[in-house]
């Protein structure tokens, strides 16, 4: 793994409606690492994100990725830097006019492939790598939220980008499912070197996955190290979050 | 003061809607010269906007020929005039009522399906998904619904103006016994070309209305269900609210170039 910053992201200001959800938050991200992002809910994780993929452009700050300041592009100049960056959404996103096969096979539709049996060999083995194998013609409406979540996430890997955004990977997810979506998140970094900013409040998936940890509080990243720096914190903020106390009294 | 602050509200409104349809037609219309069709969408959105809104248009021109054809014949028959009602009929079929009532109708059926189906996409994050595919929302369901609505309106707007010109030959000539050689006579007397373009043209018009305003309510729809709905009632108020207020402006610029008689 190398040490080159392959997005950075510099005082990035947002607000919704009056509230100031990102306070200058700053962040390097390096190639070929899995950084995990935690923090409140609500407190601007997902808002986050959706900035390093255009989805959102901050009102002030910039993002590059690849020598782009990604905050000053517009739609069209997006397109590129979207081929590079794929997300998996908190509830999968999928369309819900196309059925499993559809939804999985669309991308590589989209980008000009157009032989039925390279798009059937290449949408068997998304499937199979998140346990969706035989699924194909079932409509999303008739998936559970796990099962959606999976098909999304085999639509994102079907031509992997240089870059996957997870929102919440793992949540609402059974324990079994979550270590394969844990594993599936690995294998993708040390095979195909996919760099990897994963959203989660899930602290195994977290321990599981990460090379770095990162903590947002108060819009500002108030953490960043290893796994095992985390642990070793005795901050008061730090400890409170990983170790799941919300300081109230009631009882 | 209340007074002039809800009317710079409503002028902010109005601007901003204009504004953003405009930009949204001006996209699409982009997107069509760089040549990003789907030509596979946009023979299955003429089939939902055209084929399947054909019963809808067909009974609205039918029935409203036939009852303009009952009250014309009520009206003229005490002035013996009543051979009359052919050529009036038609006339006001193909100029207005064929066109705005397929534009209205059209409206209703097509426009909110669109702004319902594009706006539980955009609350469901579905547009996001798009976009971070790297596929352009305005390519992937604005424009092949643009296309398909340009060519199907003028097929819809002449069917409803045919039947409706059918069924006035029917309640005139069969129920109300008018003359039929002097029907069929008048009516080709005073019916001609022009009227046919003018119905053609403003189907098109109507068209781009429709498209337009129903995508962008979509694509705007925020806040859920709730939001979906909202959007839904928005596209076809303020669709049929546009159709009737540009065919006002439609008929008068229209007849500078094609004079009626």
């Amino acid at each position: 793994m190398t040490t080159t910053p392959l997005i950075q992201v510099k005082n990035l200001v947002q607000k919704i409606g009056a509230q100031e959800i990102l306070r200058g938050l700053s962040l390097d991200i390096i190639e070929g690492e899995t950084l995990v992002l935690l923090g409140k809910s609500g407190g601007g994780k997902s808002v986050f994100l959706r900035h390093l993929i255009g989805l959102m452009h901050p009102i002030s700050g910039s993002i590059l990725f690849e020598g782009m300041d990604v905050t000053k592009l517009n739609e069209r100049e997006l397109e590129p830097v979207r081929r590079h960056i794929g997300m998996l959404f908190q509830d999968g996103a999928l369309f819900d006019s196309m059925n499993v096969f559809d939804n999985v096979a669309f991308p590589l539709r989209e980008r000009g492939e157009k032989k039925p049996a390279v798009i059937r060999e290449k949408v068997a083995q998304a499937l199979a790598m998140v346990n969706m194998t035989g699924h194909d013609h079932k409509m999303p409406v008739n998936l559970s939220g796990g099962m959606r979540k999976r098909v999304a996430l085999a639509r994102v890997i079907i031509s992997p980008p240089a870059v996957i955004l997870y929102d919440e990977p793992t949540a609402g997810l059974d324990p079994i499912v979550s270590d394969s979506i844990n594993k599936l998140i690995r294998h993708l970094q040390k095979e195909l070197h996919v760099t990897s900013i994963v959203v989660t409040h899930d602290m195994v998936s977290c321990n599981h996955i990460a090379d770095r940890i990162a903590l947002l509080s108060e819009g500002r990243i108030y953490f960043i190290g290893t796994p095992e720096e985390l642990r070793r914190t005795t901050d008061p903020t730090i400890r409170d979050f990983v170790d799941g106390r919300s300081g109230e009294t009631i009882y | 003061m209340v007074l002039i602050s809800y009317i710079k509200l409503v002028y902010s409104y109005i601007v901003i809607f204009l504004g953003e349809v405009a930009m949204l037609a001006g996209e699409t219309l982009l997107s069509i010269a760089r040549g990003r069709i789907r030509p596979r969408l946009v023979l299955y959105q003429i089939a939902e906007i055209g084929y399947r809104s054909q019963l809808v248009v067909v009974v609205t021109g039918a029935f409203t020929g036939a009852v303009f054809t009952a009250q014309a014949y009520f009206q003229f028959a005490s002035l013996n005039m009543e051979t009359a009602v052919g050529s009036v009929v038609a006339v006001s079929m193909f100029r207005e009522l064929g066109p705005v009532l397929a534009g209205v109708m059209v409206a209703g059926r097509v426009g909110a399906a669109m702004s319902a189906e594009i706006g539980t996409m955009k609350v469901t994050q579905q547009i996001d998904a798009l976009r971070a595919l790297a596929v352009s929302p305005v390519d992937y369901l604005v424009v092949p619904r643009s296309i398909a609505m340009f060519i199907s309106m003028p097929f819809l707007v002449a069917e409803s103006v045919g039947c409706g010109i059918l069924a006035s030959y029917y309640v005139g000539v069969k129920v109300l016994n008018i003359s039929g050689v002097y029907f069929l006579a008048n009516t080709q007397k005073w019916v001609d070309s022009s009227d046919i373009v003018m119905a053609l043209v403003k189907g098109f018009f109507f068209a781009g209305i429709i498209v337009f305003i129903s995508c962008r309510e979509g694509l705007n729809a925020k806040g859920g269900a709730v939001g979906v709905g909202r959007a839904t009632t928005y596209t076809v108020v303020n669709c049929s609210l546009a159709i009737l207020i540009v065919n006002f402006f439609l008929t008068m610029a229209l007849n500078i170039i094609f004079p009626a008689g």
